[in-house]
């Protein structure tokens, strides 16, 4: 067993951009977006000096804060499991973007790079299974606290995660069945190429082969537009596990007070807040290596890229300058699925606890295994006409 | 010596292997020996079943160690703790419920294992290479996702589809019991 230390700086900027920058402006934007969907002017008293840069001190504000805070336990609480459990939140949310590729695969100047942590053959299935345990933090900390409220939290939350987990797992088969593969980065690379939407024209005879305008039709070879259901019940499943709004029953204010972490204070608290926020980060990072085409540009195909910078700088700058752009890519449209899950956070109410049930066991888990179904139906089909 | 060198004195099979099994062995007694509190029971056992998918990782079978988080330390000690928690059950109350006879029944279980593993050590220790003239050689896509399928899908078919209606048994038994207690 050896140990690739080359990994070592793609690691590192990794880790720094999701928990130095994504994690703390992410508080910021979930105060600014909230503000600007409800007509406020939000987030603009932190200030240093008279400069306020549009609410962007509010994260430092918020750390110092909590630093400074009282660490407060509970009475008859378990101290040493009150004290694991904001770890054992962090923990998965940290090492889940282990396996998402940001960049594909480049040669300069003699070395290799492949731009994710660790390239593992059932990539999806460990990030299943860092999901499944990132319950245990939350569940923890309820019950260590001796509190009924975070007691009900801690159920409440088992229930929720075991409930989607379940549909989580099923809803993403359908694209391991069209990839054929469970591995991050063969994903990115089968969304490189594209597919004619209208080639079902043809071989019902409605048009000649090689017709212009059924040619012209092209779709990138998305996980979206191959598998739209899946897209939408693997979100719907993410988002419930992240137990944010409208999923947040666990930690409902209005019923719960805080629900699991209500004893916690300082940066304990901080801990459950910044795993939440790092596992956004990681929900849209998800989301984009598996069904928005990852880190490659739409009817652009990575070798294509690379040609073409190739004639003017040559091979090697060519390689790192479609590295920059596919890095820039990837995290373009990591940041635009952020704002559409915030969107979600702040338009829809949150629903109550039965609903979340019937949602997950009643409409999910049948409609997650019909999409199975389907998919193979539609596979077998093609198979058939094309050959 | 390269920072390369070092970091593989550390962390190297023989060290990982002492780590993962002393972990899932002192887990283990953890979950035997907690009785006053079954909270801590459930959670050395999510303890022990994450060392063991480390111990599986390094023999290859990542596949089975990923199921073995997802599965069991994902799901099934969750509904574990989600029962405990149901029921809050604090302080020794289901140390009254234990029965001599099971007491028995596993003292028997843990003498026939030690008997069992001190011949297979004896073995090992007569032919440290540990192979066999009937055992197949492993390709290098053992233990890969792909392999499993394959294997799965054609010599086990019969055996994965049996399984399969059992667990859905299961399902509908489950469901018929639940309906009743409603009623």
């Amino acid at each position: 067993m050896e140990f690739d230390l080359s990994k070592i700086p793609i690691t590192l900027f990794i880790f720094s951009l999701i928990v130095g920058l994504f994690s703390p402006i992410m508080t910021w934007v979930e105060r600014k977006q909230s503000a600007l969907m409800q007509d406020r002017i939000g987030a603009n008293r932190a200030e240093i000096l008279g400069i306020r840069a549009i609410g962007l001190l509010h994260p430092v504000a918020d750390v110092i804060k909590m630093i400074t805070k009282e660490d407060t336990f509970p009475l008859g609480g378990s101290k040493f499991l009150h004290n694991i459990a904001p770890m054992i939140a962090a923990i998965p949310a940290l090492i889940s973007f282990a396996v998402i590729p940001y960049g594909g695969h480049y040669q300069a100047w003699g070395a290799d790079w492949t731009l994710v942590v660790a390239d593992l053959d059932y990539g999806v299935l460990y990030l299943l299974a860092i999901g499944s345990i990132a319950a245990y933090g939350s569940i923890i900390a309820g019950w260590a606290a001796n509190n009924n409220w975070g007691l009900l939290g801690s159920i409440r939350v088992s229930a929720q995660m075991i409930s989607y987990e379940v549909c989580m797992g099923i809803s993403v088969v359908g694209l391991f069945m069209v990839f054929g593969t469970l591995k991050m980065t063969d994903m990115g690379i089968a969304q490189q190429e594209t597919f004619r939407v209208l080639g079902f024209v043809e071989h019902l005879g409605w048009a000649q082969a090689g017709t212009a305008w059924v040619d012209f039709v092209k779709l990138p070879m998305w996980g979206i537009f191959l598998q739209p259901l899946g897209f939408f019940m693997f979100m719907t499943a993410l988002i419930a596990e992240n137990k944010r709004p409208p999923f947040d029953v666990p930690e409902g204010e209005s019923e719960l007070v805080a629900g699991y972490f209500i004893e916690y204070s300082g940066m304990k608290f901080g801990l459950f807040f910044m795993a939440e926020w790092i596992e956004v980060v990681v929900i849209a990072g998800l989301m984009t290596a598996m069904f928005l085409g990852g880190w490659s540009v739409p009817y652009i195909p990575d070798a294509t890229l690379v040609e073409f910078f190739r004639g003017g700088v040559g091979v090697n700058m060519a390689n790192v300058f479609a590295m920059i752009i596919h890095v820039l890519i990837f995290f373009t449209k990591v940041i635009s699925m952020i704002f559409f899950l915030q969107l979600i956070r702040w338009s829809l109410p949150r629903f109550r606890y039965d609903q979340v049930m019937d949602l997950g066991w009643k409409i999910l888990l049948p409609l997650s295994i019909a999409n199975v179904a389907v998919t193979g139906l539609i596979m077998l089909l093609v198979k058939e006409v094309t050959g | 010596m390269t920072f390369g060198e070092i970091v593989h004195l550390v962390i190297n099979e023989q060290n990982l292997f002492i780590f993962f099994s002393t972990v899932a062995i002192l887990s283990a007694l953890g979950v035997v020996l907690n009785l006053s509190n079954t909270v801590y029971a459930a959670l050395s056992l999510v303890v022990s079943m994450l060392a063991l998918a480390g111990l599986f990782v390094m023999l290859n079978a990542e596949f089975v160690g990923v199921l073995q988080v997802m599965i069991y330390a994902g799901a099934i000690v969750v509904l574990f703790l989600f029962v405990v928690m149901l029921l809050n059950l604090r302080g020794g109350e289901m140390a009254a419920d234990r029965q001599p006879f099971l007491k028995l029944v596993g003292a028997g279980i843990v003498i026939a294992a030690t008997v069992k593993l001190t011949s297979l050590l004896g073995a090992a220790r007569s032919n440290p290479s540990g192979i066999q003239k009937d055992w197949m050689p492993v390709g290098p896509e053992f233990g890969s996702v792909r392999d499993i399928g394959l294997v799965l899908y054609t010599d086990y078919l019969l055996l994965f589809q049996v399984s399969g209606i059992l667990l859905l048994a299961g399902i509908v038994a489950a469901v018929i019991l639940a309906k009743q207690k409603v009623d």
